[in-house]
């Protein structure tokens, strides 16, 4: 049992920080142009498939910096001839401009790499395990996957906080007008923040390849997961974003580790239940079935109960 | 489908104002109906009449979504939930009345998917449509996800992977009349569109149908008025939901199978596809966007299967060149027509469309030629393009195709404002100069 809780909660967070990786980028984009933008786990998808093809190349470590630096030059192109000319048709024509962009993202990635699942395999440098405990090991590519994520929200803290730039970019976040008027380039800001926030997802990808798998449903898995943490965080707050990272990241590991069902539990109080009744799947069905649909319940009730979500300040 | 009808439309002589009103008003609609009977008189070939079902299947759907996209200015990201659960619904009923459990001949079943469909709407709308926006959109992605996931737990209801299947056959029959072959059901969804279009077009026109515009652009002016702008999103929503229930049930009537896939978010993602490429600001663009998108769908995917990249390309197309979609433009050349200012555009649109046309070939001739040495076995050399062996091997056909999409482009960029130039000047009120 400790070893349940020990392992659920190390690969929890692992998940969790990924998933911020993720969703920083998502949120900080959604807070300057008021768009969720779907391409998002496209660009994750073409940092997981480049950073295979580059590992097979010209190995994994130029791999982890060019992937990313390719991917965020894509996005800021993407923003700067797509997204803004799009933005004068208004805020739904900007979602679904990016909906285009990510089916395109995904269908190319189907022409280039074909469809079957690419084994992009954990570099030989970090293939071996870290530590035992309770009987079981944790390997090392997990912590370097955890050493990353927290540089990386080591980093975005020290940028928003303690730069010029960083304080720029918060206040073109609320106040793009007032930014403009001091003689910045808001535009330009935007323009940056996508290819940031783009390069990130591709950095997710690269290091998630070899662990979440490098297929063409890879986008679909995670990209509604991310969307959902940044909805439950509030929508353009960074902190909102890891606070909800970390919370989907360990409520879908527990849930897949626990193996009760509904009958079961009533059964061991002493309650029997009709095991062929129209209700039989309700009583049958465990925690781990259902674990797919947790962050989505999670997504719909907070919406209901808190429409800004965990720490957002605004609506839409 | 709704071919508009301006000779019949227009009075022909003040001496029948009445007939000539009446007309003008339900013209359209019976030649609709004209055309809708008379197809799969005029389209002989085996493939069309699936097609044709298919397609009046999306026309529904789609029309549906622009219930709530275009008309009540919710974006919805799960909008197939509805058209599932009640295809599902209706399956479910169908199988009943094929073992005689109640009485219920098959023409009755998209009833029973809208019913199904408009409960759910009733529930998940009561939680979804209080806030408008983002919210909105995010709780929609959030159900159509739920429900996604679920149709691969609940398997009593909705079958795990196989789906639920279904008979046609079986179920009694209403008025003597059968409902086995393609074409009997051809004719049971073209009654069923008709009449759901029909529908939904007069929803439109009900004080509730220009509320929802008001909610749509204003909410807060509409809440001053006295309206409730929850209650409004709250009706619109049901009825969406019934009609993409109506769907549901003609795609169990005419598949008679029900997968998870259908409520998925690919199922989803397809509906916004067609509504936004129709246009989303005319009653006529869903119709005209289902249509073209399964003729795209069935006829591209014939031949490639690369027509979902195509497709992506053309929404994409859409979205930057055309926002306002097919029947926007369309549209937008009415005045030019009524001019009679038609004829000077032939020229400079035929020159553009002859550009774009060698720039897709060349375009188009390079992916599919990525997409045969991806996806080829290792000895092939030749791949056969629209019946032309072509060798993938040698460098003519690469250079050939970056030759046609480079001298395409060329030309589209000089014949491109061309076309828009002689637009606005044959648009321009007053005279010809």
């Amino acid at each position: 049992m400790l070893s349940l809780v020990f392992f659920s909660l190390l690969n929890g967070l692992v998940f969790g920080l990924l998933l911020f990786m993720l969703s920083s980028g998502l949120t900080l984009i959604f807070g300057m142009m008021g768009v969720l933008n779907f391409a998002h786990a496209g660009f994750y998808m073409l940092g997981a498939y480049l950073g295979y093809t580059m590992s097979i190349t010209v190995g994994f470590w130029p791999a982890l910096v060019v992937a990313p630096l390719a991917v965020g030059a894509l996005g800021a192109v993407v923003e700067r001839f797509g997204l803004r000319r799009v933005h004068r048709f208004g805020h739904v024509a900007e979602l679904i401009f990016t909906f285009g962009v990510a089916v395109l993202i995904e269908e190319v990635v189907q022409l280039v790499w074909g469809r079957p699942a690419k084994s992009y395999v954990v570099p030989a440098a970090l293939d071996f395990p870290l530590f035992q405990v309770f009987q079981g090991s944790f390997p090392a590519y997990k912590a370097f996957m955890l050493g990353i994520s927290v540089a990386i929200f080591a980093f975005l803290v020290a940028v928003f906080t303690r730069t010029r730039a960083g304080l720029v970019i918060q206040a073109s976040l609320t106040h793009p007008g007032m930014v403009a008027m001091l003689g910045h380039n808001v535009p330009r800001v935007f323009m940056v923040v996508f290819g940031v926030g783009s390069a990130l997802a591709a950095l997710a990808g690269v290091i998630a390849g070899p662990v979440l798998g490098t297929f063409p449903g890879m986008a679909q898995v995670l990209g509604s997961i991310v969307f959902v943490v940044v909805v439950i965080g509030g929508l353009g707050s960074l902190a909102g974003a890891f606070v909800a990272s970390l919370l989907i990241g360990v409520i879908q590991t527990f849930a897949v580790a626990i193996n009760v069902s509904l009958g079961s539990t009533l059964a061991s109080l002493g309650i029997q239940v009709d095991a062929t009744g129209p209700f039989q799947d309700l009583w049958r069905v465990t925690v781990a079935q259902v674990a797919p649909i947790l962050p989505y319940l999670l997504l719909v009730l907070i919406l209901i109960v808190r429409p800004t979500g965990l720490f957002g300040t605004r609506e839409t | 489908m709704s071919a508009p009808a301006p000779a019949a439309a227009r009075p022909v002589a003040a001496a029948a104002p009445a007939r000539a009103r009446w007309l003008r008003r339900y013209g359209v609609w019976l030649a609709a109906a004209v055309v809708v009977a008379a197809l799969p008189h005029v389209a002989r070939t085996p493939a069309a009449v699936p097609v044709m079902n298919q397609m009046g299947i999306a026309v529904v759907f789609a029309l549906s979504y622009n219930m709530l996209l275009g008309q009540g200015g919710m974006l919805s990201f799960g909008h197939a939930v509805y058209f599932g659960l009640g295809g599902f619904i209706a399956a479910h009923a169908l199988n009943l009345a094929g073992r005689g459990a109640v009485y219920l001949p098959a023409p009755l079943l998209p009833l029973v998917g809208g019913l199904g469909g408009l409960a759910f709407a009733v529930l998940f709308g009561s939680v979804s449509t209080r806030r408008a926006g983002t919210v909105f959109a995010m709780i929609s992605l959030g159900i159509g996800e739920m429900m996604a996931a679920s149709s691969l737990i609940v398997d009593r209801f909705f079958g795990g992977e196989e789906g639920i299947t279904a008979n046609r056959a079986k179920a009694p029959l209403l008025l003597g009349l059968p409902v086995t072959t393609d074409q009997q059901v051809y004719y049971l969804i073209a009654f069923w569109a008709l009449l759901a279009t029909v529908l939904m077009y007069a929803f439109s026109r009900t004080p509730l149908g220009r509320m929802a515009n008001a909610v749509r652009d204003n909410p807060e002016r509409a809440e001053f008025v006295g309206y409730s702008a929850q209650w409004v999103r709250f009706l619109s929503f049901c009825a969406a939901g019934f009609f993409a229930g109506v769907a549901g049930g003609l795609f169990a009537v005419n598949y008679e199978i029900l997968t998870g896939a259908n409520m998925g978010a690919a199922a989803s993602g397809a509906v916004l596809l067609m509504t936004y490429i129709g246009g989303i600001g005319y009653f006529a663009g869903p119709i005209l966007g289902a249509i073209v998108f399964t003729f795209l769908q069935s006829m591209l995917s014939d031949y490639t299967s690369l027509w979902l990249l195509y497709v992506g390309v053309i929404f994409l197309a859409a979205v930057l060149f055309a926002p306002m979609g097919l029947a926007g433009v369309l549209a937008m050349h009415g005045p030019v027509w009524r001019a009679r200012r038609a004829g000077r555009l032939v020229g400079p649109y035929l020159a553009a469309a002859l550009a774009a046309l060698v720039a897709i070939a060349g375009v188009v001739g390079l992916l599919e030629m990525v997409h045969f040495v991806v996806v080829a076995p290792a000895g092939a050399a030749s791949m056969r393009l629209l019946g032309l062996p072509l060798a993938v091997r040698a460098a003519w056909p690469w250079l050939g195709f970056i030759a046609l999409a480079v001298t395409g482009a060329v030309a589209l960029r000089r014949a491109g404002p061309r076309a828009a130039a002689a637009f606005a000047e044959a648009s321009r009120p007053g005279g010809p100069r």
